[in-house]
């Protein structure tokens, strides 16, 4: 089954400037393991140290949310798009950086 | 990422984010940054003053800050006003290059906060606002190892070539 991940413009430096990339992938958590073991240097942008999709990361089946869904083990089928889009936040700490 | 780290802004756009600033003031403001990425080019297709600018802000998309709960020292939009933002960057033939933020009575500086929330390659582009006073505003792009921001120089632009 193909999956095609489009990747989004900040993250496409290090995805080789691809647009998207496609994927044989049972699952939403396999397309996303598959484009962050072609393209490593992704990895850290998506994932935390321990391995969860950062916060603010969200990740679309087609055009579902997939925290609405199964998260990660969301079935995928032949022809489905995977969407990476940012919620954008910030904001006033203590500690600047 | 590019080595050059720059951003064109012309005296429009940048009053029109001090002024968010101030209107929304004591909380924080936001908005996307709207505008082309010019690569390392000598200059020739930019207004910029000076060559070499790397990239140019055409519009501003301001958003709604959705934190309702901390709104003071925190922002924060969703994707799906990510996405009407990127919507509204093609209708212009732009892209999102960047998003701005204000600092209420706080430096213009990115907090580890902004960081844990920040991806490579936008620029940050944040506005200090003291007692209802814009100050200084900069503009920052994060490490690509994540481990702080690169502040990247705001060339003035002659004018502003969309709104």
């Amino acid at each position: 089954m193909s999956v095609k991940v489009m990747i989004p413009t900040p993250l496409r430096v290090y995805a080789g400037k691809r647009a998207s990339a496609e994927f044989s992938a049972a699952t939403v958590g396999e397309a996303l393991s598959g484009l962050t073991s072609q393209f490593a240097e992704l990895r850290k942008h998506l994932y935390t140290e321990d391995g969860k999709l950062r916060a603010f990361v969200n990740v679309y089946l087609n055009d579902e949310d997939i925290r609405y869904l199964s998260q990660e083990g969301t079935p995928t089928k032949d022809g489905d798009t995977i969407s990476i889009i940012p919620s954008i936040a910030g904001g006033v700490c203590e500690n600047a950086v | 990422m590019s080595e050059v780290l720059e951003v064109g802004i012309s005296a429009e756009l940048a009053a029109k984010i001090r002024e968010h600033g101030i209107e929304t003031y004591p909380y924080e403001c936001c908005g996307a940054l709207l505008g082309k990425e010019l690569g390392t080019t000598d200059g020739a297709e930019s207004e910029a003053i000076g060559a070499g600018s790397s990239r140019e802000i055409r519009s501003l998309h301001p958003l709604v800050n959705r934190r309702d709960d901390s709104p003071r020292n925190r922002f924060s939009v969703t994707a799906e006003d990510v996405r009407e933002a990127e919507k509204a960057a093609r209708a212009q033939g732009l892209e999102v290059i960047g998003w701005y933020h204000s600092h209420p009575d706080h430096p213009a500086r990115p907090s580890d906060y902004d960081r844990d929330h920040a991806w490579p390659w936008y620029s940050y582009i944040i506005v200090s606002v003291h007692t209802g006073v814009p100050q200084d505003m900069t503009s920052w792009r994060l490490k690509d190892d994540r481990t702080g921001f690169l502040e990247e120089k705001i060339l003035p632009m002659k004018v502003s070539v969309a709104r």
